[in-house]
């Protein structure tokens, strides 16, 4: 059975659902349980739930410190910026300790960080920073498209044994979808064919799915069959369903709301030049965000990120074919 | 092994005399694991890679307080970190085999000098990023405090990580929710190669670096770290306080660094040696560095306990030479051990 409930609803119930099942969850962050209302903190109380003070250090490093001694924290950062204030923590503490201890302590936690904010929120608050963490060694990557995978993400990087960046896209908080009932689990490192189609692969993360989905749905008006694939996680990356799909079709598309030299898009254009080289019947193709900062005026904006109409035009020019009005 | 708990009218029991002669054990341990550290530097060049920092001169702050630990207890170090492990009972051999990056290291030669772990015994790792450990500290006290069985956690960093913010942090909110844990700043008045006065302001208007637990509502104190007693009294009392759910404290426990920050960096090519402490190598001062290898912490507690009749001098010298045997035998297993397999590290990337 499933319900319909938004995006980060569906967020909040595996959180909720895993810290009934596991003592060892904590859930702690700026700006949250402040009163004695809030729905986490009644149901589970001051030890397991709690507001912290402004400190992103002090949060994630704590984190490390409960994980380390057998607790699973979950921590709040809302915003994927703010893990900068603590990169040290993020990138060089926690992810390093199962590795320099040759496996005598894990660091089992999970960052929750907002990106890709895309809406009047300018410069400081709308990066898509996600890229700069999946090459470290250590540390998983997950980030949801729907409401199904957000709470099926969600499940499977409580229940991981190491640190897990998991990256939610704030223009998708409210859409909803189904989520299954109950006790639901999507495997880190499993990507999902969100459509199928033999013309030409299309690998798109958060938001970008969609438009790459209504991208597609433009081509099939036009007869071009895209298939669309959301990796899901991009540590660990699932590149064989990826190699697979380009196998069939010859031609890949990555789109991606990072800057082109900081996108997940690169490296997955790389892993495929090198081990799908002989399927690709023209070069592979990256829809990506200019290198620019984001604007605060909505043109400025707008001109600087992948859209569905600037995946329609890569994929046309992909397949060679004469350019299709966005 | 733990001693010094208040008693029912919470007074703070003296260590025993044998307690006493073990802590003196494990300071002349300790110095004597550290001295073979740097010495290997001369007698097998290369065995030791990387960058390796030694704790002598503070071994009576690191005995006083570990010796203040109940059972159950956890403890985080900075990279200066050979010392805690020793005296918790981690095996000399697998320590030694882990500074010469062999497979019987105590982390399998994955982590180095830098990076112990013992979470067996309580030691839950050393940073080597200045200061970044302290709030791992407050994470490990909150879960002491979640488990409600008593436990605390002791946090050791130098004087130079109270300039970073992941300090000021994780006191505010250790303080802030009453954690269980006492912040041991051993302050040895050298950051890597600056004085304590040219950084940090409380130093330069001549206060105590304690004075920096008043910003926070807890409890600031400041300690002779020479003496093995003194710590050990005061961090029992803070951890006293810790497990009665009255919040950390700040202990300032002062120390002399008698080596130099660490050993030289330098790139491939150029053999490691110890350099001459910055007292005497960037500010002159042969005079204020003489004096405190004077003050030797080490040979004091034992001419202290010795004097005191706590301590016979031939015993004395018994349980050195034994403790010089456990050194050898470290230092030979050490060298004697197998480098690890080159593809042994992909196994522990991930849990």
């Amino acid at each position: 059975m499933a319900h319909v409930i938004p995006y980060i609803a569906a967020i909040q119930e595996a959180i909720r659902e895993e810290m009934e099942r596991d003592e060892r969850v904590l859930y702690f962050g700026q700006n949250m349980a402040t009163s004695p209302d809030d729905p986490f903190l009644k149901q589970f109380g001051p030890a397991r739930v709690r507001v912290t003070p402004i400190s992103e250090t002090a949060e994630i490093g704590m984190a490390t410190g409960a994980a380390m001694a057998g607790f699973r924290p979950v921590v709040e950062l809302y915003m994927a910026e703010f893990l900068l204030v603590a990169a040290d923590q993020v990138v060089n503490e926690g992810s390093r300790f199962h590795f320099m201890s040759k496996g005598a302590v894990t660091v089992p936690m999970v960052l929750v960080a907002g990106y890709g904010f895309t809406y009047g929120w300018a410069g400081q608050h709308t990066g898509s920073i996600y890229g700069m963490f999946m090459g470290v060694p250590g540390l998983r990557v997950a980030m949801p498209s729907t409401p199904a995978d957000a709470k099926g993400l969600m499940t499977t990087a409580i229940r991981d044994d190491n640190p897990v960046l998991f990256f939610h896209h704030y223009l998708l908080a409210l859409t909803e979808g189904e989520v299954p009932d109950g006790e639901y689990a999507v495997p880190f490192g499993v990507a999902d064919v969100k459509r199928s189609g033999s013309d030409v692969t299309v690998v798109a993360t958060g938001n970008t799915v969609h438009s790459a989905l209504a991208a597609a749905e433009t081509l099939a008006e036009r007869g071009v069959s895209a298939e669309v694939i959301d990796p899901r996680t991009i540590a660990p990356l699932d590149v064989d369903t990826i190699l697979g799909s380009v196998a069939r079709t010859g031609h890949l598309v990555v789109v991606d709301q990072a800057t082109r030299h900081a996108s997940a898009a690169a490296v997955i254009a790389a892993e495929v030049a090198q081990k799908g080289f002989s399927s690709l019947q023209a070069p592979i193709s990256l829809v990506t965000a200019l290198d620019s900062s984001i604007a605060y005026a909505e043109p400025v904006e707008s001109f600087v990120l992948p859209d569905e109409h600037k995946i329609v035009a890569a994929v046309g020019e992909t397949l060679g074919l004469a350019p299709l009005p966005g | 092994m733990a001693t010094g708990y208040p008693t029912d009218d919470g007074a703070l029991e003296a260590p025993a005399p044998e307690r006493l002669v073990w802590m003196y054990t494990q300071m002349y341990r300790i110095r004597e694991f550290e001295e073979r550290v740097k010495s290997t530097f001369t007698a097998h060049p290369g065995v030791i890679r990387g960058h390796t920092h030694l704790a002598d001169g503070a071994e009576g702050s690191i005995v006083g307080s570990i010796a203040a630990l109940a059972p159950g207890d956890q403890i985080l170090t900075s990279y200066r970190c050979h010392g805690y492990p020793i005296a918790l009972g981690t095996d000399t051999k697998a320590m030694m085999a882990e500074i010469y990056g062999r497979s019987t290291g105590l982390c399998g030669g994955l982590g180095g000098s830098m990076h112990l772990f013992d979470p067996a015994r309580g030691f839950l790792g050393g940073s080597g990023i200045v200061a970044q450990h302290l709030p791992h500290a407050a994470g490990a006290a909150w879960a002491a405090q979640i488990r409600g069985a008593g436990q605390a956690v002791v946090c050791f960093f130098g004087d130079g990580a109270s300039k970073q913010g992941a300090f000021h942090e994780s006191l505010n909110i250790a303080s802030l929710w009453k954690l269980p844990v006492v912040y041991v700043m051993e302050n040895n008045h050298y950051q890597a190669s600056t004085r304590s006065d040219q950084e940090d302001a409380n130093a330069a208007a001549g206060e105590p670096l304690a004075v920096k637990a008043t910003a926070y509502s807890m409890v600031g104190i400041t300690v002779d770290g020479t003496d093995p007693v003194a710590v050990h009294a005061t961090v029992a009392a803070a951890l006293a306080r810790a497990r009665a759910g009255e919040g950390p404290t700040l202990v300032e426990s002062l120390v002399y660094r008698l080596s130099a920050h660490g050993n030289l960096i330098a790139p491939p090519g150029v053999p490691l040696h110890y350099p001459e402490h910055e007292a005497v190598a960037i500010f002159g001062n042969q005079a204020e560095y003489e004096a405190a290898l004077r003050g030797d912490p080490v040979p004091r507690f034992r001419h202290r306990l010795v004097t005191d009749g706590v301590l016979d001098a031939l015993d004395a010298d018994a349980l050195e030479a034994t403790v010089r045997e456990e050194i050898d035998e470290a230092e030979r297993f050490a060298l004697e051990s197998p480098l690890p397999a080159p593809d042994s590290g992909l196994a522990y990337v991930y849990a």
